[in-house]
Order: C-alpha cells, then sequence, then structure tokens
C-alpha cells in the first residue's frame, strides 16, 4: 500500500494557551479527495495553515508526502509547500494588479520544481484554463477584472499548475451561487483526479458532502472542540 | 526578462501608482535642490577659477587682497583706490614680469560694467582651460571711442557691429547717459568665455580718460564740456588705473615679485596671487555653502520619511496579497525584499527623475543666470561628487525601505494564509 499523502497523530495546537486543535489521527490516501466539514470557529483555518506548513503543532506528528513538517526549518516548510501544495482559498484568491496567466504561473516562480514539472509552463497554464472553461479573450485580463466565479477558477488553475500533489480548498465555492458551485467542484474534483493529486475539501456547507466519497466532520475528529 | 520579485515589485507599485507618484515627485524635487545647491556651489568655484587662469598676480592699491580680486576681476563689490601709471610703467619693466593687462574701471553701459585697458588685455588674458580671448567678429578697439563687446552684452542688448552705444557713470543705477555727449562704436565682439568678460564693456585706457576729461571728482565740471572731436588735442594717457593684470617670466618668481610690488617705493601696492585669495574667498563662504548642504540634506530625508510612510501605510491594504504570495510558496523573506525593493525603486526613480528636473531647470534658467551673474550653468553628465550625493540619497533610500519590509516580513509571518484584516 502507498505512502499516505498526509498523516496526522496526535497532532495539537494552541493559540495563547487555549487548546484548539487535537486530533488523535486522520490520514489522506494518494488520490483520495476528502470533504472536511466544520462550522466556523472549528478550527479550520488552523489546520489549513499547519498542512501548508505556515504554522507548527505544539505536538504529535504531522507528515506530509513523507515529510515530517513539524521538524522542517521555516525556510524548508516554506519551500515544501511551494513545491507540492496548491491552495483555494475562499475569495480574494489572486493577486488583483497581474494578469489572469501571470497569476496561473505565479507557483513556478516561486518552485522549480513546479516550474519543471510543468513543462512548458505557459501552455500548462493555458490547458488548464481551457479545462478550466476560461474564455481566452480573459487570460490577459487583470484578475480583478473577472467575476468571483471565474476567479475561482483560475484559482484553481493556480493551484494545480506543476502537478502538486495535494490541493487544499477553503470553502473555495462560499461565494458563488449554487449552480456555479456545482460546476465549479465538477471541474476540481475532475482535475485533481486527472493529475492525480489528493484534495482536501473544507467547507461548512455540508450540502456539498454528498459529491464526495469519503466526508469527516471536523468536530468528530477533533478533542479540542473549540477555537478562537 | 526581470526577475519574477522585481516584475512583482514593479506592477505591485505601478497598481498604485496615484499615490506613489507625489511622494516620488517629493523625492525628485528634494533631489534636485540638493543637486542644485552642490552644481552651484561647484560651478561658482569654477567660474570663479576659470576667470583667472594666466594671471599669476593682481596687483591694486594696498587694502584687501580679496576686494581687489573680486573687483578687478569679477566685478563684484567695492571699488579699491587707484594705481598710479608710473607704478604700473615701473612694474611692466620688471625683468622678471613678462606683460602686464593695466584696467580701470567704475563706469557702466545699461548695467554692464565697462572696463578700461589696453591690446596686453587680447593678447595675455586667459580665461578657463588658459584660452586667449577671441573675437567672435569685427576687431579689437583703436580709435579712442570704439568699443569691444562681451559676448552677452551683444547678445542681451542685441548689438551688432557700427551700431552706437552712450556710457554711464559709475554702475548705472540712475539710468542715465552721463556720457552721452561721446558716443562709442561697436568695432568688435567677443566670442564667449562663461567668465565675466561676457558682460563687459571694453574699452581703451584712453578713451576712460577722455570722456573724463571734463568731470572732476566723479561729477562733469559745471560750464565745461569738451566735445568728441577735440578730445585728441589733450594728453589722453591715464593718470591712474583700479589694477594690473601681471603675467611673470617664469611662476618660480611670483613670491620675490609680490614682495617687491609690496615693499613698492613710490606708493603702496599690494600683489595677490588669485589662488590664494579665492582660497581665503572658499573658506569664508565654506560654512554657508555647508548649511545650505545640511538643509538640503535634511530636505531629501524629509522626502524619504514621506516615501516610507506611504508605503507602510499601503501595507495594510496588501496583507491579502502578501498572503497570496505566501500561499504560493514565497518566503518572508520574499515579502521583505518585495517590499524593500519597491521603496528602493521608488527611490532611484525619484533620484533620477530629480536629475533630470534639475537638468530641464539649468536649461531654463542658464541664460538668466548667465546674464546676472555672470556663470554659465552646466548640463552635461553628473560630476563625481554630484554621483556620490545620488549614491548617497539611494543608499538612504534603500536602508529607509528596509522598515516596511521589515514590518510586512512581521505581518507575514503573523498572519500566515489567512490575513485578520
Amino acid at each position: 500500500m502507498p505512502a499516505p499523502v498526509v498523516s496526522v497523530a496526535g497532532l495539537r495546537f494552541d493559540w495563547g494557551g487555549t487548546p484548539c486543535l487535537d486530533i488523535a489521527a486522520f490520514e489522506l490516501a494518494q488520490n483520495e479527495q476528502v470533504f472536511l466539514y466544520g462550522p466556523s470557529g472549528s478550527g479550520k483555518s488552523t489546520l489549513l495553515n499547519l498542512l501548508a506548513g505556515v504554522l507548527v503543532p505544539r505536538a504529535g506528528e504531522l507528515v506530509v508526502l513523507g515529510a515530517a513538517l513539524p521538524r522542517l526549518a521555516g525556510a524548508a516548510r516554506d519551500r515544501f509547500r511551494a513545491d507540492h501544495l496548491g491552495l483555494i482559498f475562499q475569495q480574494f484568491n489572486l493577486i488583483p494588479y497581474l494578469s489572469v496567466l501571470d497569476n496561473v504561473l505565479l507557483p513556478c516562480h516561486f518552485s522549480a520544481r513546479r516550474r519543471e514539472r510543468a513543462g512548458d509552463a505557459k501552455q500548462t497554464a493555458a490547458r488548464l484554463l481551457v479545462h478550466l472553461d476560461l474564455d481566452p479573450a480573459l487570460w490577459t485580463r487583470r484578475a480583478d477584472a473577472l467575476s468571483v466565479g471565474q476567479q475561482q477558477r483560475v484559482a484553481a488553475a493556480r493551484a494545480l499548475i506543476g502537478a502538486p500533489e495535494l490541493i487544499v480548498a477553503d470553502e473555495p465555492t462560499s461565494a458563488l451561487d449554487a449552480d456555479r458551485q456545482d460546476a465549479f467542484l465538477d471541474l476540481l474534483t475532475r482535475e485533481c483526479a486527472a493529475s492525480g493529486a489528493a484534495l482536501v475539501f473544507v467547507s461548512h456547507d455540508r450540502r456539498l458532502a454528498a459529491r464526495f466519497a469519503r466526508t469527516l466532520a471536523l468536530p468528530d475528529i477533533n478533542r479540542a472542540g473549540v477555537a478562537p | 526578462m526581470m526577475p519574477p520579485l522585481v516584475r512583482l515589485a514593479a506592477l505591485s507599485a505601478w497598481n498604485r501608482r496615484a499615490a506613489l507618484s507625489l511622494t516620488v515627485l517629493a523625492v525628485a524635487l528634494s533631489v534636485m535642490m540638493l543637486l542644485g545647491v552642490e552644481r552651484l556651489r561647484e560651478q561658482v568655484r569654477d567660474g570663479f577659477e576659470q576667470s583667472v587662469s594666466g594671471a599669476d598676480l593682481i596687483v591694486g592699491a594696498r587694502g584687501s587682497p580679496l576686494q581687489l580680486m573680486l573687483y578687478s576681476v569679477f566685478r563684484i563689490g567695492e571699488a579699491t583706490h587707484n594705481v598710479q601709471w608710473s607704478s604700473v610703467e615701473a612694474l611692466t619693466a620688471h625683468p622678471a614680469v613678462a606683460w602686464t593687462i593695466p584696467v580701470s574701471l567704475g563706469d557702466s553701459h545699461r548695467g554692464y560694467p565697462v572696463l578700461a585697458t589696453n591690446h596686453a588685455y587680447f593678447a595675455h588674458f586667459r580665461h578657463g582651460d588658459r584660452r586667449p580671448l577671441a573675437l567672435a567678429g569685427g576687431r579689437a578697439f583703436d580709435g579712442v571711442f570704439e568699443a569691444v563687446l562681451g559676448a552677452e552684452v551683444a547678445d542681451a542688448l542685441d548689438y551688432r557691429l557700427g551700431d552706437r552705444i552712450a556710457l554711464a557713470h559709475g554702475s548705472g543705477e540712475s539710468g542715465l547717459a552721463d556720457h552721452a555727449d561721446k558716443p562709442f562704436t561697436v568695432t568688435g565682439i567677443l566670442a564667449r568665455t562663461g567668465t565675466p568678460v561676457d558682460n563687459t564693456v571694453h574699452i581703451s585706457l584712453a578713451a576712460m580718460e577722455a570722456i573724463h576729461l571734463d568731470w572732476q571728482g566723479g561729477a562733469p565740471i559745471p560750464g565745461m564740456q569738451i566735445p568728441a572731436e577735440y578730445v585728441q588735442k589733450f594728453d589722453l594717457e591715464p593718470k591712474t588705473v583700479t589694477a594690473v593684470i601681471v603675467g611673470l617670466e617664469s611662476r618660480a618668481a611670483v613670491f620675490s615679485v609680490q614682495r617687491w610690488i609690496n615693499n613698492f617705493h613710490a606708493e603702496p601696492l599690494m600683489a595677490v596671487l588669485p589662488g590664494v585669495a579665492l582660497a581665503q574667498l572658499w573658506q569664508m563662504i565654506g560654512h554657508g555653502e555647508k548649511a545650505l548642504l545640511a538643509i538640503s540634506a535634511l530636505v531629501v530625508g524629509v522626502g524619504l520619511a514621506g516615501l516610507v510612510a506611504v508605503v507602510l501605510a499601503g501595507l495594510d491594504q496588501r496583507r491579502r496579497e502578501l498572503a497570496i504570495l505566501r500561499a504560493v510558496g514565497a518566503r518572508p523573506r520574499d515579502i521583505l525584499a518585495l517590499l524593500t525593493l519597491e521603496g528602493l525603486g521608488l527611490t532611484v526613480i525619484g533620484a533620477l527623475l530629480g536629475l533630470v528636473l534639475l537638468t530641464v531647470l539649468s536649461l531654463v534658467a542658464a541664460p538668466l543666470v548667465q546674464a546676472r551673474f555672470g556663470l554659465s550653468l552646466t548640463t552635461g553628465l553628473p560630476s563625481a561628487h554630484e554621483l556620490y550625493l545620488l549614491a548617497g540619497v539611494i543608499i538612504t533610500g534603500f536602508i529607509a525601505s528596509l522598515l516596511p519590509g521589515w514590518r510586512a516580513y512581521r505581518v507575514s509571518l503573523a498572519d500566515g494564509l489567512t490575513p485578520k484584516t
């Protein structure tokens, strides 16, 4: 059995002494897509920052793609994130003054690995944008000239470029209406499957859980229960 | 292609160009002032030194060396006492003396000083890089009522060869042409020199004598008027001159000749080494120059502080932007570099813009400064010292920009991927 993409054991984190996360165990397999449900304040953002190597747990194991993140130095965690992670936020995902294409290419500037894996980066970006149903006429526009739905698709293309092994999406559909939510979810899950990336999809909207094979409620696995 | 961070910093700054352009303009104006003060200082010095490049000694009546120098060479300040013509003759006859240029000052033409001299002036006077005077047109004066104009006089008053001009007594502030009864014909116009020569009307010593035949003690003698046609009947050899510019056979003799003149038996005289007098002048005004430079440096400091304040103020609105960059793999030190690059880039643009503004201003103001002060403003490449000042401004800007850089570094560490805004 191949090694899991994410492996968490006894993970604890607190904000200024107040316990926020306490997860006994959690694993994510390769190519797996998991829906992580969590109401606001359940520690979603903290978990996201931990998975991305921006925060470091106070105790416990956090292994991503075989690397024990807490044991890496800050710069190494930054490089790890650039090389292996694609992140999509709720909204305001893009650098407003860059073009759509430049936004998609950003990870290739900070990661040599993703630049290599992308091959001809511009062509790869173009292919992703086409797959995500973005009109080529928009590619040279400033990112802030796009609708929210279009922006989220650009953010997905940016997360996917250079084929990172793990995509973490934090409420990426909450700013979209129901129709567009479905369309976006289809595109995202399809593209993750196509590129072989595992997906952690975080949301407070249980309705979306139906589309995932595996669903996990953060309050169920988080023994700390409360977060600031 | 630009490195990604530089390109990112440039695009980000361009995105906020409205707010940033004003602060860049403030830096540019302050740099213009700093370089302007420095350039003026250098050019005043150059101008003075270029005006007497061939002279070994300036001889005048005993008094203040600086006053003699300023009045006789630069036409600045108060008139000095005169030197007897017999002393000039004795000086010229001294074996170590190669040439003498007697000069007599006091009259003017429409605000421009009149200098009476002889042909030695055209033969021996040197300016700039020991260049002799050259005529742009016409010839030197021969007859009594003939004048040779400096380039600026001819340009500003639009005089041509053959024009007739009237001289005024004294500095001519009254606007009256007191010597209107004896007009002069322009026979020559000198090529431009960038020295006070350009602002001077040159006549012969005999002419100076002639226009004052019917004058005594600085005023016309009542009831006496000698028409121009009759002046030749009088002895027009000068009785006194204002100063004598002296060139020696060998520079080695300069101190012995100076001593001989300072101990001159017939009248109290003084010989001044131009370089020494100028050094005295620079020492006198050195403190003022330094104060002016310090004030300009402070103004640049204020400009840079404003720039840093604007970059810092914009930081709060950019926390989202920084978090996105962190998410795609930017390290905190990339964020530090991004903000520092922005400040540095703005400083460089401000400094270069200041240089351009100064060049434009120099071009615009050059004719005025030339006319009023006899100074030629150069507009060429910046001097070594100006480059040092520019480098100093840019390094200061860089160090100041570390502040927003450091702040952004801290903010992006604290915010992580989820800014608290």
